[in-house]
């Protein structure tokens, strides 16, 4: 069963965050690291971390369907940094691979606990209807 | 000396996978190392001969490829620790000779079959261990199958034969008692390869490894090599009743066709009779279980020229069996599909109860679609719409979702289902 693991972060100021260049070492590792246990212990689908939201444009379909863009509105606290797809055996397998992800380590090696959002890919094989 | 490559070849070389690496893995004593080496020796032949043209004798053909490989490797780790500790000097003993045409066991599959779906391992694991050993299957080629990347694959296998390694499981046929208590594990391997292939086999995945057509190529093999065994002639009669009905189960944009509007003309008739045939043979031996249950069930339905000729009594009957045989929640909850074929859906209704305090379904789609369906057909359309979309809610299965969305819709706007042929 493949499952989609979404994280969340939250948005301070414009731009990367200024951490102290050790806890950033730390951070880039955890997540070096799991995305090779993810790797070895053949779960992983795949893995891709986003830009940072100065980049992101929010796009519409404008008069004869040209695209009408816009920049990303500042209220928007929370940003999609990165997703993994992982193909697990349970629910509470892509759960554990979850919190895992919640606690890498921000400023000062304290977990982040960022907020994880988990939802299932629709990649089950449909079964006889009635 | 050698054939040009055709269309069988490609056959014929998977066939040979699971001999070679029997012949192998028993002359070095290490099956995890033997499975590799008989990969690399299948992609190489892959290569050279489409090209080159099949070797007069391609079984020791292959199995000089993998032994190549085994002893190089073999060397090698000797050099290596011979570097660390100086030991003399064992690459003449440790590599055997190659003799292609001894130590050949006809029951070499049979062992790989039993060792690749050991209760130990995960079913997934299970599965891509079995299609490249016993199946022959390039590692790429299941992972294409399961749209997961080549490497996370490759570690999938590596992992697997790593808990056997674990597990202290050695190279040699289980006893008669021990193959009875573990053949439903492998069966329900080759079932699961066969219901992932047979439910994605639509349009967009056209180009993928037919995954049914490898486990029904696989189940027969397993026939061959136990032949008095009626749950293998069972779960063989099943694959091919089911995927007898391929053709017609999705319509032109995709879209899930039910079994009780599918044009009949599209089923296959050369599958519906040798799983009939095959049916009949392993029901005239006595005991019966799980599988040929459910293929007796199917050649009930593919019997019927028309939905509406359907023999509801007769499933109805095999299901109250399967029931006592072997009990779970979804046989309940097809049972209270026949019941309401046979009995009128307040019948159906009232089993589906039983079902609503079992964990094991309590938030299922299943149970949801049934019930909009069986709601449908006692006229309470707007019950019905309320499970269908519940049910739309629940499945992680696109199609499934684009039906059931579709029948609240009909629903909703009124439109009575044309090809309901249910009210009985």
């Amino acid at each position: 069963m493949k499952y989609i693991l979404m994280m969340n972060t939250m948005r301070v100021g414009h731009g990367v965050p200024a951490w102290p260049k050790k806890d950033l070492q730390a951070h880039i590792a955890f997540m070096m690291n799991l995305n090779k246990d993810l790797r070895e212990s053949g779960e992983l689908v795949s893995a891709e971390g986003l830009s940072f939201p100065d980049q992101a444009k929010l796009v519409r379909a404008g008069k004869d369907a040209a695209p009408v863009t816009d920049g990303v509105f500042p209220e928007s606290k929370e940003f999609l940094a990165g997703f993994w797809i992982v193909d697990v055996e349970t629910a509470e397998r892509a759960y554990a691979i979850a919190a895992k992800v919640s606690g890498a380590p921000g400023p000062g090696g304290v977990p982040l606990n960022m907020p994880i959002e988990v939802r299932p890919v629709m990649s089950a094989p449909p079964q006889e209807m009635l | 000396m050698t054939k040009p490559w055709d269309m069988t070849s490609e056959h014929l070389l998977r066939e040979l996978a699971p001999q070679v690496l029997g012949a192998v893995a028993r002359r070095f004593r290490d099956f995890s190392s033997a499975e590799d080496a008989v990969q690399e020796a299948m992609i190489a032949a892959f290569t050279q001969w489409p090209q080159e043209g099949i070797p007069d004798n391609p079984r020791g053909w292959l199995i000089q490829v993998a032994s190549r490989r085994m002893t190089d490797q073999v060397r090698s780790e000797i050099a290596r620790r011979h570097r660390e500790t100086a030991v003399a000097s064992e690459v003449e003993t440790m590599a055997p000779t190659v003799d292609v045409e001894s130590d050949m066991d006809p029951d070499d599959t049979l062992i790989l079959l039993f060792m690749c779906c050991h209760p130990a391992l995960t079913s997934s694991s299970a599965i891509a261990l079995t299609l490249r050993a016993v199946g022959g299957l390039t590692t790429a080629e299941i992972a294409n199958a399961f749209l997961v990347p080549e490497a996370t694959m490759a570690q999938r296998i590596s992992r697997a034969k790593q808990s056997i390694k674990t597990s202290g499981l050695s190279f040699r046929l289980p006893s008669p008692k021990e193959r009875a208590e573990r053949l439903p594990a492998v069966l329900h391997v080759l079932y699961l390869i066969f219901n992932e292939g047979y439910a994605s086999s639509v349009g967009a995945h056209l180009q993928r490894l037919d995954l049914a057509q490898e486990a029904i190529r696989l189940t027969r093999s397993a026939k061959r090599l136990l032949p008095d065994d009626g749950e293998v002639a069972g779960l063989l009669a099943l694959m091919l009743l089911t995927d007898a009905r391929r053709a017609a189960r999705t319509g032109p944009d995709e879209e899930l066709i039910p079994l009780t509007s599918q044009d009949r003309t599209l089923w296959d008739r050369a599958e519906i009779s040798e799983g009939i045939e095959l049916l009949t043979a392993t029901l005239s031996k006595g005991t019966v279980g799980l599988y040929q249950l459910q293929a007796a069930i199917a050649a009930v339905h593919d019997e019927a020229a028309r939905a509406e000729d359907t023999d509801w009594p007769q499933i109805l009957a095999l299901y109250e069996l399967l029931r006592r045989v072997s009990p779970s929640p979804m046989v309940t909850l097809n049972h209270a599909i026949a019941a309401a074929m046979v009995h009128g859906p307040a019948k159906g209704l009232e089993l589906l109860r039983a079902l609503d305090t079992d964990s094991r379904l309590a938030e299922h789609y299943r149970l949801d679609a049934v019930r909009g369906h069986l709601l449908e057909m006692l006229g309470d359309y707007e019950s019905a719409v309320r499970h269908y979309r519940v049910a739309a809610g629940r499945t992680t299965s696109i199609p499934e979702r684009n039906y059931l969305m579709t029948q609240a819709a009909r629903l909703d706007e009124g439109t009575p289902k044309a090809d309901d042929h249910a009210r009985s």
